[in-house]
């Protein structure tokens, strides 16, 4: 494996080097001693402009597919894309079989679509900081819209969708328990809700539910939120982009997409705290080998007071 | 004797019709020349519970089998599939196997046919002539077949995709050669469902897909009706490791989806349910495998009378093509791939096939020589000549394991086809990935099995020996590839561009309309239209299925 | 923590049987590597592009169609054609002895044929990986 210094890969994520970008990802990812510089010396204007899109749903709805018709309508649009699909990482062997990419190969020698799989590697915290790091690599080499899709079912999930400017759930006719489970949650977090397969039945049922549920997001913004496609025939892609970026201006006039940013910063400090603290309390843990405190509560708290700062 | 009277009934009328048609094969079937063997053993009492199970063969619901007298009259079909690189070694290869006793052909193409490209087109790099033959233009299918009258075999066609465009070319050689589609004997396999789960050589979206299909049953019911339209393939889902009871149930609701779509498209279902076929695997568990071919045999049979309500006895026979486990074939100790196959061809002649094909023991390393596949063949005549088994039908009828057996595998089945209807048919548990989910699962809990040493094969995890004397193999010639694009090339050169031009673009008015297809085809294709640019207008209208 | 090795498993050329490409996926993970999988039918082009993007630390290749000799060195130049030759390549499938040593010096850091136990697969990767 070749070494790289960090200003090396810097200057080839400026120059929109494939290699350089996958590399810088993976030193945040692994949060390798180069990551601060890394970070540190990604372009902020280019972060500041990025429109970043989180995508979610059920398995099975077409996530995959929609984000793939995304990609191909955003590219004739002239925007560079990045991509960040997210699966679970086993949680017996911690690793992962990441397949969301198969269905986007059709733009795999596009130098214009950066695409990364990442596993959640059963973390706690880390994964908002990971992805977070990795659309802010993504937007610094160019991309002007970076898409994130997440399996949408659990916690970990939810907070990494808070990432996002916007947020799309997806959902398709046939999901009806899932469907109930999610409403709570999700549907809440969600800006647009897209029935995807609309050529299947009960998919007419489905839309009329969401819009009641929609309808007054749709009021107060003036701008359709439940849009309905056919991802694998690039059916009602225009419509959606178009709502998306008339959504963008939306939130960009009344300052929901500043305090959205804030928000993910804050989460994604907080997921950097746990990260940096860590392994100094792992450290920490070692040394206090033969513990006195048997309450995990209050040795943590008798942990932290006697850690020294910095 | 409570119900002789069924007995008597069958044997007045099935049984009297069909030995009238074809008589058997010898006067008498003996052992050692004293004792009779029986056509049929039948219970000593005929209750109803064995004729609404079993019943006779050749009765509904064709557990024992779909004629009366099975291999008495004439045994299967052995038919061995072959064909590599290019059309003129494949012809070599072919009328060596007839000269050889082989009863019928089967064709194998490569890779970039069965997908619809040329041979010059780039993503067909390393793959021409490698699994199969390179076809590209009629002038290919026309070397194929030199020399062999096509009035008097049967072909049998793997091909899915794009089986329209080479029916289409098999059906103007034989117009070259005098011969009336109509007499045309042979199955294209047709079956594009099981490409998007198990074998991966799809073209188009499943819709258009589907359309191409009815337009071919649509076409044959009324201009080549010896001809098997379809071929409902379990083989390659098998070999993608499912268990033999999703085998059965993924074919037969593939089958039940061709069926329905046929009917959607206002065909009559005894017009065209009897040239639907189906083609099974047979691997190396003999009594699983019998059971399963029992079982599915009944199965379609009660699918075509009860949810299809076909009336012709016809229509509700299951007939089908069998081949021997791919996958089973172990790259060790290879001769011990002739006793696999032994068993798995005597399964398949167990469980009642129409034809059946045997793999060569060198599989595993590259395709067949000459050699092994004269033994394959082989294997297959002394199963006919010396076992015995073909002389008397449906041996494992009664017996309690195998009536046990084939029950199961059948209600399994059943619960899985339910499970799919339940889920909005075939097409959405091809896109929702439940089909394909189901079979690797299946698969990998099998391989873990031989991982662990749990499921022993022989030769591979255990009876290992440490040095193997390399087999002479067969190899393609690499500059098969340059060869065939030359050819291509030069047959561009020759033809009547113009007349090309104007097909083509009638096919894409064709395919905008909604139209039959298949004249339009077979117009492309008199004018040497290739395959690439045939199925290169239908990407461009029905789009690309993406997995 | 340990890092996980990241692999891509592909498939270049048009066979569809993805059988033992899947199980050795699946194998993969359940010894706690993250593996991308392209799926069925990909050109060399597209598997060293990918593999380049995801930053991967080994690429693995199947074919039973008999084209790995155009195929598998394909993706070595691919990847060399854009500035990556230090990716390790394994290869498996139906692959004749004497087309194994010809594979080798085209690059291939192993080869694999029909049979292999999935430990010795498996046990190449990691190897490969810490290169």
């Amino acid at each position: 494996m070749p070494v790289n210094s960090s200003h090396t890969l810097l200057t080839g994520i400026t120059k929109q080097d494939p290699r350089a970008i996958g590399r810088a990802i993976s030193v945040v990812e692994n949060n390798l001693s180069d990551a601060a510089e890394i970070l540190a010396g990604l372009d902020p204007k280019r972060i500041e402009n990025a429109l970043v899109l989180g995508i979610t749903g059920p398995p099975g709805a077409g996530k995959s597919t929609l984000t793939s018709s995304l990609i191909s309508e955003l590219r004739r649009r002239n925007k560079r894309v990045g991509i960040v699909a997210i699966d679970p990482s086993s949680p017996i062997s911690g690793g992962a079989v990441l397949g969301d990419r198969i269905r986007m190969m059709e733009h795999a020698l596009d130098k214009d679509v950066v695409v990364r799989s990442m596993a959640t590697r059963g973390r706690l915290g880390g994964l908002c900081a990971s992805a977070g790091a990795t659309v802010r690599i993504m937007a610094a080499s160019g991309c002007d819209v970076i898409l994130i899709e997440t399996v949408g079912v659990g916690q970990s999930e939810m907070d990494i969708i808070r990432l996002a400017d916007i947020t799309i759930m997806v959902l398709a006719p046939g999901f009806g328990d899932d469907i109930q489970a999610m409403k709570a949650g999700l549907l809440e977090v969600a800006d647009f809700l897209v029935v995807n397969k609309y050529d299947l039945p009960g998919a007419d049922a489905l839309r009329m539910e969401m819009q009641q549920i929609f309808v007054q997001k749709e009021e107060e913004s003036n701008i359709p939120r439940v849009l309905e496609t056919i991802a694998s025939e690039n059916s009602g892609i225009k419509k959606l982009i178009d709502s998306l970026h008339s959504f963008e201006a939306y939130i960009e006039t009344n300052s929901i997409k500043t305090k959205r940013r804030h928000e993910a910063l804050d989460s994604e400090t907080l997921d950097w705290i746990f990260e940096i603290l860590r392994p100094r309390f792992t450290e920490q843990l070692k040394k206090d080998s033969n513990p006195q405190q048997t309450d995990p509560r209050i040795r943590a708290q008798q942990l932290i007071a006697n850690t020294p700062n910095g | 004797m409570a119900n002789q009277k069924k007995y008597n009934q069958w044997q007045e009328n099935e049984l009297a019709a069909s030995l009238n048609r074809f008589p058997e094969r010898k006067e008498e079937f003996t052992l050692h020349g004293e004792a009779e063997v029986p056509r049929l053993a039948v219970p000593v009492e005929i209750d109803d519970n064995y004729t609404e199970h079993l019943g006779f063969p050749g009765q509904y619901p064709y557990t024992r089998g779909v004629q009366p007298t099975m291999y008495r009259g004439r045994f299967w079909t052995m038919r061995q599939y072959a064909g590599f690189s290019s059309a003129a070694e494949s012809n070599k290869r072919y009328r060596y196997l007839l000269d050889q006793g082989t009863t019928g052909l089967s064709v194998a193409f490569d890779l970039p046919t069965q997908i619809g490209y040329d041979s010059d087109d780039a993503m067909s790099l390393g793959e021409v002539g490698k699994v199969g033959v390179a076809i590209d233009t009629l002038a290919d299918m026309e070397m194929l077949f030199a020399d062999i009258p096509l009035a008097d075999i049967s072909t049998s066609m793997t091909i899915n995709s794009p089986a329209i465009v080479l029916l289409a070319m098999y059906i103007v050689v034989a117009e070259k050669q005098g011969v009336e589609a109509s007499k045309l004997r042979g199955t294209i396999q047709n079956d594009v469902l099981k490409e998007y789960v198990a074998r991966g050589t799809y073209i188009f979206p499943p819709q258009p897909s589907l359309g191409l299909i009815t337009d071919i049953f649509q076409w044959c019911s009324a201009n080549m009706p010896l001809f098997n339209t379809i071929s409902i393939s379990g083989y390659h889902i098998r070999e993608a490791g499912s268990t033999a009871a999703q085998e059965v149930a993924f074919t037969l609701a593939n089958g039940i989806t061709y069926v329905q779509t046929a009917l959607d498209a206002g065909l009559e279902i005894d017009h065209f349910a009897r040239r639907l076929a189906f083609f099974f695997n047979a691997s190396s568990n003999l009594l699983e495998e019998v059971a399963k071919f029992r079982a599915a045999r009944r199965l379609w049979a009660r699918i075509m009378k009860n949810r299809f309500e076909a009336k012709k006895p016809a229509s509700m026979m299951m007939r089908f093509h069998t081949q021997t486990a791919g996958s089973s074939l172990a790259a060790q100790q290879i001769d011990n791939n002739i006793v696999r196959v032994t068993l798995q061809a005597l399964s398949a002649v167990l469980g009642g096939t129409q034809s059946l094909h045997t793999n060569s023991r060198d599989e595993a390393l590259s395709l067949p020589t000459e050699d092994s596949v004269r033994t394959a063949l082989r294997t297959q005549q002394i199963i006919a000549h010396e076992s015995g088994v073909a002389d008397t039908v449906d041996p494992f009828a009664g017996s309690y394991y195998m009536e046990q057996l084939t029950d199961s595998i059948e209600l399994a089945a059943e619960e899985l086809i339910a499970k799919i209807d339940d889920s909005g048919g075939v097409v959405s548990c091809i896109e929702n990935g439940f089909i394909k989910s189901q079979i690797e699962q299946a698969s990998y809990d099998y391989q873990k099995e031989i991982e662990s040493g749990e499921r022993v094969i022989v030769g591979v995890n255990k009876f290992q020996i440490d040095k193997e004397e390399k087999p002479e193999l067969l190899r393609v010639d690499p500059k098969v590839e340059d060869t065939q694009v030359a050819s291509l090339q030069d047959i561009r050169a020759q033809r009547n561009q113009n007349a090309v031009d104007d097909r083509l673009a009638e096919l894409k008015q064709a395919a905008d309309t909604g139209a039959n297809l298949m004249e339009p085809i077979l117009g492309a294709v008199r004018e040497y239209a290739s395959l690439g640019e045939i199925c290169s207008v239908l990407r461009d209208v029905f789009g690309e299925y993406r997995d | 923590m340990t890092t996980p090795y990241r692999v891509l498993i592909g498939k270049p050329g048009l066979d569809g049987h993805d059988r033992g490409a899947k199980f050795i996926a699946r194998a993969l993970r359940d010894e706690g590597f993250e593996v991308i999988y392209t799926g069925i039918r990909r050109t060399a082009a597209e598997i060293a592009a990918t593999a380049i993007q995801e930053d991967v630390d080994v690429i693995g290749l199947s074919s039973l169609s008999g084209a790995h000799l155009r195929l598998f060195p394909e993706v070595i130049k691919e990847l060399k054609a854009r500035g990556a030759a230090d990716i390790p390549v394994l290869g498996g499938g139906v692959i004749p002895d004497e087309d194994m040593e010809a594979l080798l010096a085209a690059g291939m850091k192993a080869i694999f044929t029909p049979g292999t136990p999935a430990a010795t697969i498996i046990k190449s990767f990691s190897d490969a990986c810490e290169q």
